[in-house]
């Protein structure tokens, strides 16, 4: 590994870095105007062509304004809450390819490029690590802000998180199974080729959502449970508890919860692409096409199956109204869980019929 | 209805508004200061004091709209007109008028109870003020200019739609003795400077005679 190496990593770093800022500003601002939409208003359309810079106006509002610090913060925590929360956010989506890998070579050497932050073994494990991290940040803001409404906000984080996660978690195990990896890479690769099942081909693409349709439902609910977007959105809860863990943070503070929030959308929206949807597979025509627009093409399909699950957490934000607290418990202990069991429980046994036959045989 | 059910059932409900807003047909946001709604013919918005067409004023100061005023917010005070410059035909004019727009509940007792039609209804409605003071209107402000024109506030206003202006005040049409149906198609009121006599209102009768009608129904 030489330096030129280490400047490709870095390099890939910084893109992921920038392509996560830009998308949490372009999504704010698509998710305030889908919403008007739906409520038959007009939305942000005073900053720039269609409000489309709104959300910078917001950011840089939010840059100069004081950063109140009340009197009874536990000031330590307080101030590594909102890191805690961006940080997590940042790193989990380092994994998630977002395009096809292409080779360049620099220095005479051809070098293998693969456009994701990193190409990690354990890259499942991995995202749901950094997604219980995050959760600490909601803890202890809600914690350290020395105030109830904060500590509501982060004793109902615990709860739902700890119940989501489970049902998450439940919710990959037939991914990992049915791929036999937790490199996201190759469980996009595993995706890339024309649905096969009992022996049967299809006209599909052999995305795991036609096999492991169960998962996948499971999976999206608990990630809409796990952002704390609504109709999960107990935790910030402003009509019952006042923004929940946030209610003290202003300025700076409170805007990197607010990109963190966004951030996992965006990361879970990914997570839900490239698990369920073969991620940035899809027809690139190579050959006939310029080499860079082929190479971009995957790129654009991964965003664009991702802006449809953009558009369905914006879609039940604008319908759904937040569940109670014991119904949200409910969902996730009696309904979920169970069911990602029962369902890997199924799973299991036909990919061990697959592979083995049956037992007695 | 299931869960599940119900669950489609919300999501068709926004969906199809959305669908809607997209195409243009949902959206009830008007862009306010850009574009100016249309107001009801009989809108009850910011009173003016008339004038005849050769510039007398129509109030005679005999504080009627005051009486008739259940805020109390009117204030008139009557006085002799000079004989060497009369400011209105007859005896007296007024010669203080005010009218608190803060009191005021726009309901149009004054204007019905004018017996000279010189207190009407306008459709002006921006009268957001930055202290009590102002909201005060005197007769400089609600006397009418020369040519008939409401003496606005702000000189160059870009809100004041003065094409509204030059349309009678319906309310006060209405509810005149001459609106009733007896009168329809007459003229029963005097003429306003600027605008000189407005026409009749279209009565009852005609508006169902359109509305019968199919082929003019396209176009009110």
């Amino acid at each position: 590994m030489d330096w030129i190496d280490l400047a490709l990593v870095v390099a890939r770093v910084i893109v992921v870095f920038a392509l996560l800022l830009v998308v949490t500003i372009l999504l704010i601002w698509f998710e305030r105007k889908i919403v008007a939409d739906m409520q038959n208003r007009v939305g942000p359309d005073r900053a720039g062509p269609w409000g489309i810079l709104q959300t910078l106006a917001d950011g840089l509002k939010l840059f100069f304004k004081e950063q109140v610090t009340p009197r009874k913060v536990e000031l330590g925590l307080y101030l590594a809450a909102p890191m805690l929360a961006a940080i997590p956010a940042f790193l989990m989506f380092m994994v998630v390819p977002f395009g096809r890998p292409f080779v360049i070579t620099l220095g005479g050497v051809p070098r293998q490029v693969p456009l994701q932050g990193a190409d990690l073994n354990v890259g499942l494990l991995y995202i749901l690590a950094m997604s219980s991290v995050a959760v600490y940040a909601v803890v202890l803001a809600g914690w350290a802000s020395g105030s109830k409404y904060p500590l509501l906000g982060g004793v109902r984080a615990t709860a739902q998180a700890i119940s989501y996660e489970a049902a998450m978690g439940l919710s990959l195990v037939p991914v990992v199974l049915y791929t036999g990896s937790l490199r996201l890479s190759e469980i996009v690769a595993a995706q890339s080729s024309t649905l096969t099942f009992l022996g049967q081909t299809f006209g599909l693409p052999a995305w795991n959502v036609f096999v492991l349709a169960p998962s996948f439902i499971i999976f999206f609910v608990a990630a809409v449970a796990e952002t704390n977007r609504a109709p999960f959105d107990l935790v910030e809860a402003e009509q019952e508890i006042v923004g929940g863990f946030h209610t003290e943070y202003s300025g700076l503070r409170f805007a990197l919860f607010f990109l963190a929030e966004y951030i996992n959308i965006f990361t879970m929206s990914a997570l839900a692409v490239t698990l369920f949807l073969g991620g940035w597979s899809g027809p690139t025509w190579d050959g006939s096409l310029p080499v860079v627009v082929s190479g971009l093409l995957p790129t654009v399909w991964f965003l664009l199956k991702v802006l449809v699950f953009l558009f369905l957490f914006v879609w039940l934000r604008a319908t759904l109204p937040r569940l109670r607290y014991d119904q949200l418990m409910t969902l996730g202990w009696k309904r979920l869980i169970p069911a990602s069991l029962v369902w890997l429980f199924c799973i299991g046994g036909a990919l061990a019929f697959r592979n083995f036959g049956l037992p007695w045989s | 209805m299931g869960p599940v059910e119900a669950f489609i059932k919300g999501m068709a409900v926004t969906g199809r508004q959305f669908v809607a807003t997209v195409f243009g047909k949902g959206l009830v946001t008007t862009k306010y200061p850009k574009e100016m709604r249309q107001k009801p013919q009989r809108f009850h918005g910011r009173h003016v004091l008339n004038r005849y067409e050769d510039g007398m004023e129509k109030c005679i100061g005999c504080e009627l709209c005051a009486g008739a005023c259940p805020a109390s917010c009117i204030y008139v005070r009557g006085a002799d007109n000079p004989v060497d410059g009369p400011v209105s035909p007859g005896e007296r004019y007024g010669f203080v008028y005010e009218i608190n727009m803060l009191r005021c509940i726009f309901c149009g007792l004054c204007v019905e109870a004018c017996p000279t039609e010189a207190i009407t209804h306008t459709r002006l409605f921006e009268m957001s003020t930055t202290n009590r003071a102002d909201a005060i209107y005197t007769k400089t402000e609600l006397l009418v200019d020369e040519d008939g024109r409401p003496n606005h506030m702000v000189e160059a206003d870009r809100f004041a739609d003065f094409r509204e202006l030059a349309e009678a005040d319906g309310w006060m049409r209405a509810t005149a003795p001459q609106g009733r149906a007896a009168y329809e198609g007459r003229v029963a009121w005097s003429g306003s400077a600027g605008v000189g006599v407005r026409p009749p209102e279209v009565g009852q009768s005609q508006d169902r005679a359109e509305a019968e009608e199919p082929s003019n129904s396209g176009e009110a």
